[in-house]
């Protein structure tokens, strides 16, 4: 099989200050659905279209933001290689016992220089609901809110970044699709372990360990625009959009949850090929790169963070 | 109709605010009024949900009901103090209050930085 390795970002868990208000955002709103709620309080919820337990785990906290990113690897074997690998690289890892969370095997787990936790998992049970694979209806559940089909990607917010680009493509085997290179040096990277433009990307910031965003993937750019309907008519806070992204070229809006992490819904992006050549970006164009309508950044885009 | 409060940022000018309205989202309205004209800046705006920080500010004067917010910006005694997210407060009364942002500092920790509009 051609992909191999990492496969893709399997759930982030995320601080929030409200767990009602936060599990009545990513479920009614988002339109996920809740799959359980640990004995700690915390809650897991998924969309209808993934097969896998949950993707988004939220955790009750006097503070908003990152606790960690897991990605799912193709192979129970290939925790041990990495393991391995990234131990030979200089950083500590340690292990998650399967259970942790419900319905995840063993993780294993370490720190970026940026600041944030990073997991490798294998095994997940798969819950419902689900997409169906025999005659399949193109969706069994019908869906509502902004129809979110899956966490698609988070971006990351701390320092270092340079050193992540390099430990994401030597040691997890992801390739950089883009990046943006300012005259003081490296100000982001969107890197991918798929055939997605990108599964994570990270803005080069003072404070380590800080969020930007988490995005759901939605069919349409129409699903785009039914999503700003939701924000208006739920007086969601807003941060930008819709717009489209010259950076992927996914067609997106950004906007808060109740604790204030922004949330990002995201619907196209051009399909990456590992051969493919890193797309560059400069500092007179990085506005057209991140908001292609607006070709300017917004006053949030780097400073607003949880 | 709601009870309608007055909101004056110190230096700047002055907000209409309904009772049950998040204060900066009533500045963000006065500025797009030109009602905060000595203001010499675009007033913070971030995920008006108080989980960043951006809008932190100091209560002069007044009383206000509380929505919870991140203590990575208002600590226990930040609270104590008068200092709020004016995103995540709602007016009991006519309301004075100073902007306070924080600003990262060259060593990427959290400095505070007094901002008044004066």
């Amino acid at each position: 099989m051609a992909h191999t390795g990492v496969l893709r970002p399997g759930f982030i868990q995320l601080r929030v200050l409200d767990m009602p208000a936060a599990v009545e955002h990513y479920t009614k709103r988002i339109g996920l659905h809740q799959v359980t709620e640990g004995p700690d309080g915390r809650v897991y919820l998924k969309a209808a279209d993934e097969f896998d337990h949950h993707s988004i785990v939220l955790r009750r906290a006097d503070t908003a933001g990152y606790d960690l990113m897991a990605f799912k690897v193709r192979e129970e074997s290939d925790l041990d290689s990495f393991e391995k690998r990234i131990v030979e690289w200089g950083y500590p890892v340690d292990h998650v016992a399967a259970g942790e969370q419900p319905g995840i095997g063993r993780r294993i787990g370490w720190m970026l220089e940026s600041g944030h936790r990073i997991e490798l998992y294998h095994h997940a049970d798969q819950s419902e609901p689900k997409p169906r694979i025999h005659n399949p209806d193109v969706w069994d559940l019908e869906p509502h809110g902004m129809r979110a089909r899956r966490f698609d990607h988070a971006l990351l917010y701390g320092p270092n970044i340079q050193r992540n680009l390099e430990f994401f493509e030597k040691v997890l085997d992801f390739s950089c699709a883009e990046r943006v290179d300012m005259p003081d040096g490296l100000l982001a990277i969107w890197l991918t372990a798929s055939m997605k433009a990108h599964d994570i990307a990270f803005v080069n910031h003072p404070e380590p360990g800080k969020f930007h965003h988490a995005a759901f993937d939605l069919e349409s750019w129409m699903d785009v625009g039914h999503a700003a309907d939701i924000l208006t008519r739920y007086d969601i806070s807003v941060d930008i959009g819709p717009t489209r992204h010259g950076i992927t070229r996914g067609q997106t809006i950004y906007f808060f949850d109740p604790s204030g992490n922004r949330n990002e819904v995201f619907a196209g992006g051009y399909s990456y090929y590992p051969d493919n050549p890193t797309r560059t970006w400069d500092a007179e164009n990085v506005g057209k790169g991140i908001f292609y309508y607006e070709r300017q950044l917004n006053d949030a885009f780097l400073s607003v963070v949880t | 109709m709601s009870e309608r409060y007055t909101i004056t940022v110190e230096g700047s000018g002055s907000a209409d605010c309904g009772a049950g309205e998040r204060v900066l989202v009533a500045l963000e309205r006065a500025q797009g009024f030109g009602r905060l004209k000595n203001m010499p800046c675009r007033l913070p705006v971030g995920c008006r949900r108080g989980g960043c920080g951006i809008c932190r500010a100091r209560v002069i004067e007044g009383d206000y009901r509380r929505d919870v917010m991140s203590r990575a910006h208002v600590t226990s005694d930040d609270e104590a103090d008068g200092v709020v997210l004016a995103c995540a407060i709602y007016p009991l009364g006519d309301l004075t209050l100073r902007l306070e942002p924080k600003r990262l500092g060259k060593n990427g920790r959290m400095a505070e930085m007094s901002q008044g509009g004066k």
